[in-house]
């Protein structure tokens, strides 16, 4: 079951009776924002080159590119993010980013106490998010972390 | 609709044919299958040693079902395996069977008094079990502050990472024992051993018992009463070598005690503290050795004495711009006169006291840069007593200047309370009026002018000094957060995390395997490792110093009162 929006695609998948996954997906790198971002830094660099006439600025451009790129992929840009339900299990979260890395986190049944649907002021709107409430081990009426799911 | 897991083992995929052994989870409904019993075997044999494995591990291990790994369904096999079900009683019975063709097995439970009408969905977990029976379970928050709740609570994965841990004495049989029972499990191919590992352990105890000997005798002289007397004990209160060379010798009691460690904090922090001191040690004789190639102690010794006499002439320099007029703004002349030459006499006195020293500077340097093999924490110790002693004389200058501005703020407010018609009261602890006498307040008046019109004078001497002082205070802060890093760094962990991610695991992660209508859910259990902020933060070695304990607004009062200030207190110091 698929359904899509203009840059996030939502997929469902049922293995069995007890087991489901949900995930998001969203919209790709673009070459153009890339190569936009590339030339505006290395306009700035040759500019700088021009006034100061230090060729040592140029190389520290293309360093600094270069990393700016790589921290990106590797710890900014998610790509997707998926919901695994296992009844009797536990549900696991995971997100992968642009260069491959995969962070997945479990919470067992016996901590979740109830998967809600939260409100939240963002700068001018109210955006609704989802998130799991986990339970307190020491009482077990009190909710003591709120999860988001899919940031 | 009940759920039933099985958690089964990846190596025994390939397995043939027998018994399923484990243990079963009746509050979770799960099941956590350990090894397979082959045949042939005597079923009373096969009892008694699960009895005695009971007996060892505190685990309950018994047979849970029958594990058929054949071409093709056999109809005598099936029906034999169904008979051995009643001979080893246990409600469920597990029947788990593969075709060795395919990769979807099919499982099916036989329950005697079936508790619910509708029929159980089984999930088949795969678990790696030589990573498992290895790796540390790290649950997240504070879940070690209940220790009522425990038997509710437990997660789940905590029993099944513990079961596995437990069950090492049923590992330890392998296919080359001539016993009456074959067991597959991940050792069944042969007990994993190393003999650098088996070296080292008979090796390690009488090394440990040489360094106790060593140790408790390094202490007892320490300890004794000639190194007590007071100007001893201040002097080695005072330098920052002694705590470190202190702190050292307690990491080396810990480690060279003859208890083994109980459990895992304190077998990582044993094992943190070796590699950080190992490490140390490298570092240090990696110093000395650049820095006694090519003669270069014997520089540094000859651009010290430059290096000081530098800075006390730009002191002098200094004091001539405050005895002048310093920032345009205008001194009260006799006192400055008397200030500047009361400093400036004591600069030349410092500086007299370091060229008395200076033929015996080279070796003096020579002989404590030898003591770098024991440590880089404690060259840089060493550094840092070296630039307090250096500076002493700023220290010197700063005492003078914060007790005289102390004085004449305590003056200039008492003075301003006679002013207002007020008194302190000692005994109540507070502002109380009073009625003066017209001479006392003349008197008090006239004070109060001397006082008021000199603060410029005394407040620019001591701004001047207590920058200086905070600058020396500021040098010397870096190099003990240096070597706190080194200190508290636990490199061990973060090594394990790197080579062997499996050992330190914050939780699972599963991944859905293929999937057919109608047979079991199958799903592949992996060890997530844990983070390194965590594990930093979880296995960090307790340090002996704290950080400044003022907060900014405290630190602030205090030098606007002239107060004495002592950022970079160390524990276990008495305050005063």
């Amino acid at each position: 079951m698929e359904e899509r929006e203009d840059c996030i695609a939502l997929q469902c998948r049922q293995y069995s009776a007890s087991c489901r996954e949900f995930s998001v997906r969203c919209q790709p790198v673009q070459l153009r924002s890339l190569s936009a971002a590339t030339c505006s830094v290395w306009l700035a660099a040759y500019w700088l080159f021009v006034l100061t006439q230090n060729s040592m600025v140029l190389s520290a451009a293309i360093f600094i590119t270069l990393i700016g790129l790589i921290v990106y992929l590797h710890f900014v840009k998610i790509d997707q993010e998926s919901l695994l339900v296992i009844a009797s299990l536990g549900i696991q979260m995971t997100s992968s980013y642009a260069s491959g890395k995969e962070n997945t986190t479990f919470i067992e049944m016996s901590r979740v106490k109830d998967v809600v649907i939260n409100e939240a002021i963002y700068m001018q709107k109210v955006i609704y998010y989802l998130c799991i409430l986990l339970r307190d081990p020491l009482d077990p009426q009190s909710v003591s972390e709120v999860v988001p799911l899919f940031q | 609709m009940v759920v039933l897991k099985v958690f089964f083992p990846s190596c025994c995929s390939s397995a043939e044919s027998g018994l399923l052994v484990g243990h079963w989870i009746p509050e979770q409904n799960s099941a956590v299958i350990l090894a397979v019993v082959h045949f042939p075997f005597i079923p009373v044999q096969v009892k008694q040693y699960l009895s005695e494995v009971r007996q060892v591990t505190q685990v309950n291990v018994s047979v849970l079902g029958t594990w058929s790994n054949c071409k093709k369904k056999e109809e005598s096999l099936s029906e034999f395996l169904e008979d051995l079900g009643t001979i080893f009683s246990h409600e469920p019975w597990i029947q788990l069977c593969k075709e060795t063709d395919s990769k979807f097995w099919s499982c099916s439970i036989i329950q005697k008094h079936p508790s619910t009408p509708k029929e159980d969905e089984i999930i088949l977990v795969y678990y790696d079990q030589r990573k498992v029976m290895l790796s540390h379970l790290h649950p997240p928050g504070n879940l070690t502050n209940s220790t009522d709740h425990k038997a509710e609570d437990a997660s789940k994965l905590a029993i099944l990472f513990d079961t596995v841990a437990k069950s090492k004495v049923l590992f330890m049989k392998d296919r080359y024992d001539d016993g009456p029972i074959k067991l597959t499990h991940w050792q069944s191919e042969g007990v994993e051993a190393s003999i650098i590992v088996e070296l080292m352990k008979q090796a390690s105890i009488p090394v440990c018992m040489l360094l106790t000997f060593l140790l408790s005798f390094v202490s007892s002289v320490c300890k004794s009463r000639v190194l007590k007397f007071w100007p001893l004990c201040f002097i080695w209160s005072k330098l920052s070598t002694c705590e470190q060379l202190g702190h050292r010798l307690e990491h080396l009691q810990v480690i060279s005690s003859n208890r083994k460690a109980q459990n895992q904090p304190q077998l990582m922090r044993k094992a943190n503290i070796f590699v950080s001191l190992l490490a140390d040690v490298a570092l240090g004789i990696l110093l000395m050795s650049w820095l006694y190639r090519k003669n270069r102690i014997g520089h540094l010794a000859d651009t010290l004495i430059p290096v000081a006499d530098h800075v006390a002439k730009e002191l002098q320099d200094l004091l001539q711009w405050l005895m002048g007029v310093p920032a345009g703004l205008k001194m009260n002349r006799a006192l400055d006169q008397v200030l500047g030459r009361f400093f400036l006499y004591h600069i030349h006195l410092w500086i007299s006291y370091i060229h008395l020293m200076s033929p015996f500077i080279e070796m003096i340097l020579w002989y404590v840069g030898l003591s770098a093999c024991l440590g880089l924490t404690v060259a840089l110790s060493i550094l840092s007593d070296i630039i307090a002693l250096l500076t002493f004389h700023i220290y010197c200058f700063y005492v003078y200047g914060a007790r005289l501005y102390c004085l004449k703020i305590y003056g200039l407010s008492s003075l301003w309370r006679l002013f207002r018609g007020k008194k302190w009261n000692v005994l109540r602890q507070r502002v109380d009026s009073c009625s003066y006498d017209l001479d006392q307040l003349f008197i008090g008046t006239l004070l109060f002018t001397i006082l008021l019109f000199l603060l410029p004078t005394t407040a620019l001497y001591y701004l001047v000094f207590t920058l200086l002082r905070l600058l020396v205070v500021v040098v010397q802060g870096l190099i003990h957060l240096l070597v706190d890093l080194i200190d508290s760094l636990p490199l061990y962990s973060i090594l394990l995390r790197l080579c062997r991610s499996y050992r330190l695991a914050a939780g699972v992660k599963f991944r859905v395997l293929e999937q057919k209508t109608g047979k079991p859910l199958r799903l592949l259990m992996q060890i997530n490792p844990l983070s390194y902020g965590s594990v930093v933060q979880t296995y960090r070695l307790p340090t002996y110093s704290c950080y400044p304990k003022d907060s900014w607004g405290s630190l602030c009062k205090k030098l606007f009162l002239g107060e004495l200030i002592y950022p970079w207190k160390h524990k276990g110091e008495k305050q005063d």
